[in-house]
């Protein structure tokens, strides 16, 4: 009775979808041979969650999270929203990549309403374009194109495309891998403030222990490929959290310690 | 302007005189140049015509009016904004204009050094734009009319082929053989099939203008679709965007910069098939007009058109950088025509 209750209002108090990947197993085909990248996948992700996939270069972080947009099927094991199996990419759950692919051919404004104008409904809806714009401060820059934009104006561009939509979950493949460490912080902080006013769910990928310790709720240790869960870490630290933090620091050397990196602490 | 008061005059004087050959050194492209077109003028009256020709001396005064009004514009170009700029930085190719025009009146009017009637003097070809207009503006209108129509034809069923067979491995897989098999061939290696085969030479011809058109068309928009990156599509579609929106919203605008060169390449093309099935069957059109020239064995006649052609094929593909220009506006550093 009381965990329902408490369920309910946290349903009510957050917008973020639940994810649930059941026994995922999925693997390419190079040239005949089968390269197995997710091994017995198994993951529940709580609605509002702000969860970090963390793991070596190239062990299947990106495959895992182009399973949960839906952009690919896996080979065996399931994955739902909110209990509906995901069977194709939807609206609900918006991808922000590595690289901010804007499409160069249209300015920023032109570039945030994408989502809205593929969906129909931007004739009613221009506001949300405006509001999302003003949300990552790129408001002078409707008219850009571009090529006209610093990496990290693109970034947010790519961002503000995502949230204009109003996702239940927001995707996030290393979406600040290519900036410098300047813009890095100053969007991390970006990231946490959005993800705390608008309550979405996040799943981040990244390879940055440090990153995944000041943004996630929940950190999970993937193992070389084929990717299996190695470890489930609660990040219970307020925020905005600092990086000196000395629980971050010993959560930070736990995690490298999995990752076979203690020697370099 | 400058102004200078009594006190100035003494101190100034050196000054003035570096001042003046400042101005004199401005000036002396746009002087040369001048110089250049009233030599022109002078060596339209140096002597008699060697032939009989009725515009020599109208020539010469415009020439001479040219060479005043270079004269004006270049002295006073700081006061002319635009127009004394632009007359500034032509001047080099207005005096090589001005002795080219020069040397040509000398060496075909006047001394005969080239053979006649092979190297009609300008004159002879100023006779035929004031004498002969109204059938070269028929034949300029009648190759417009042609070019345009084929062009648009085959550019269109281009551009949809091309985007069809970049999209649908279906389709190309029955387009595609099909596209190397005629493709290739040169458009004009239709001609006699063409004209025996469709009911008047000008639909004819708009078929062989669309198929050189097409060609390029087809191929460029079809590589440009092909190789739009996957991470565009991927981002469309976790938007929630629907096949038609990643054909018409990301495909297609994604390959423009291809269409553009297919579009030019296609336009270079479709001017080869033009003039030849004008100069074979059709019995109008700039083509018809320098073979029908030719069979009066009016030489002029032929530079005559030769030059409108020139300025309308140029004038093509200018107005066709000029959209792309327009169109792309989005890329960086394109190529200026």
């Amino acid at each position: 009775m009381v965990a329902a209750a408490i369920s309910d209002a946290v349903k009510a108090q957050f917008p973020g979808a639940a994810i649930d990947i059941a026994h995922v197993d999925h693997a390419f085909d190079i040239d005949g041979a089968e390269l197995k990248v997710l091994d017995d996948v198994s993951l529940i992700v709580e609605p509002g969650e702000f969860v970090a996939l963390l793991g070596p270069s190239g062990c299947g972080k990106s495959t895992l999270l182009r399973l949960i947009a839906g952009l690919d099927r896996p080979r065996s094991g399931s994955l739902r929203e909110d209990d509906i199996g995901i069977k194709g990419p939807h609206p609900s759950r918006v991808v922000v990549f590595q690289d901010p692919t804007l499409f160069p051919w249209r300015t920023v404004w032109d570039n945030v309403a994408l989502g809205l104008e593929a969906q129909g409904i931007l004739k009613k809806q221009r506001h949300r374009v405006d509001a999302a714009l003003d949300l990552v401060g790129l408001t002078d820059f409707r008219n850009a194109y571009p090529h006209q934009l610093s990496g990290g104006m693109a970034q947010r561009v790519a961002l503000a495309r995502a949230l204009v939509n109003d996702p239940k979950v927001l995707v996030l493949d290393e979406p600040l891998g290519k900036l410098d460490s300047l813009t890095r912080i100053a969007m991390q902080a970006e990231l946490v403030a959005l993800w705390q006013r608008k309550g979405f769910t996040t799943l981040l990928v990244t390879h940055d222990v440090e990153e995944a310790l000041v943004l996630a709720n929940r950190v999970i240790v993937l193992s070389d490929r084929p990717a299996r869960i190695k470890a489930d870490i609660l990040v219970d630290r307020p925020y905005p959290r600092h990086r000196g933090d000395p629980h971050l620091a010993d959560l930070r050397r736990q995690i490298l310690g999995l990752l076979g990196l203690e020697a370099t602490w | 302007m400058s102004t200078f008061s009594l006190s100035d005059v003494a101190t100034g004087e050196a000054e003035r005189g570096s001042a003046l050959a400042g101005k004199l050194r401005e000036a002396a492209p746009g002087l040369a140049a001048a110089l250049a077109w009233a030599a022109f003028g002078a060596s339209c009256l140096v002597r008699e015509d060697v032939g009989d020709w009725s515009r020599t001396t109208d020539l010469a005064i415009s020439a001479f009016v040219i060479a005043a009004l270079i004269l004006v514009a270049g002295v006073a170009a700081s006061h002319l904004g635009r127009v004394g700029a632009a007359v500034r930085k032509r001047s080099p190719w207005l005096i090589a204009l001005g002795v080219f025009l020069s040397l040509w009146e000398l060496a075909t009017a006047k001394f005969a050094w080239l053979p006649l009637p092979f190297f009609p003097p300008p004159q002879a070809i100023i006779e035929v734009y004031t004498d002969d207009l109204p059938k070269l503006l028929d034949s300029v209108f009648a190759s417009v009319k042609l070019q345009l129509g084929g062009y648009v034809i085959g550019a269109s069923i281009g551009f949809v082929t091309g985007v069809s067979i970049g999209w649908s491995t279906r389709i190309g897989y029955w387009v595609h053989p099909v596209l190397r098999f005629i493709g290739p061939v040169p458009a004009t290696a239709w001609l006699p099939i063409a004209f025996f085969t469709f009911p008047t030479s000008w639909s004819a011809s708009t078929f062989l203008i669309a198929l050189a058109t097409g060609f390029p068309v087809t191929v460029l928009t079809w590589s440009g679709v092909a190789s739009v990156s996957s991470a565009y599509y991927d981002v469309a579609r976790t938007l929630g965007a629907k096949p038609s929106f990643l054909v018409l919203r990301v495909a297609i605008p994604a390959a423009l910069p291809h269409v553009f060169v297919g579009l030019f390449m296609g336009l270079g093309a479709s001017f080869a098939v033009l003039v030849i099935a004008e100069m074979i069957g059709v019995k109008a059109g700039l083509g018809w007009y320098l073979q029908w020239a030719q069979g009066w064995a009016a030489y002029a006649n032929m530079y005559a058109a030769l030059l409108v052609m020139s300025l309308l094929c140029s004038g093509a593909i200018t107005l066709l950088f000029k959209t792309r220009d327009r169109v792309l506006v989005w890329q960086k550093g394109v190529v200026k025509w």
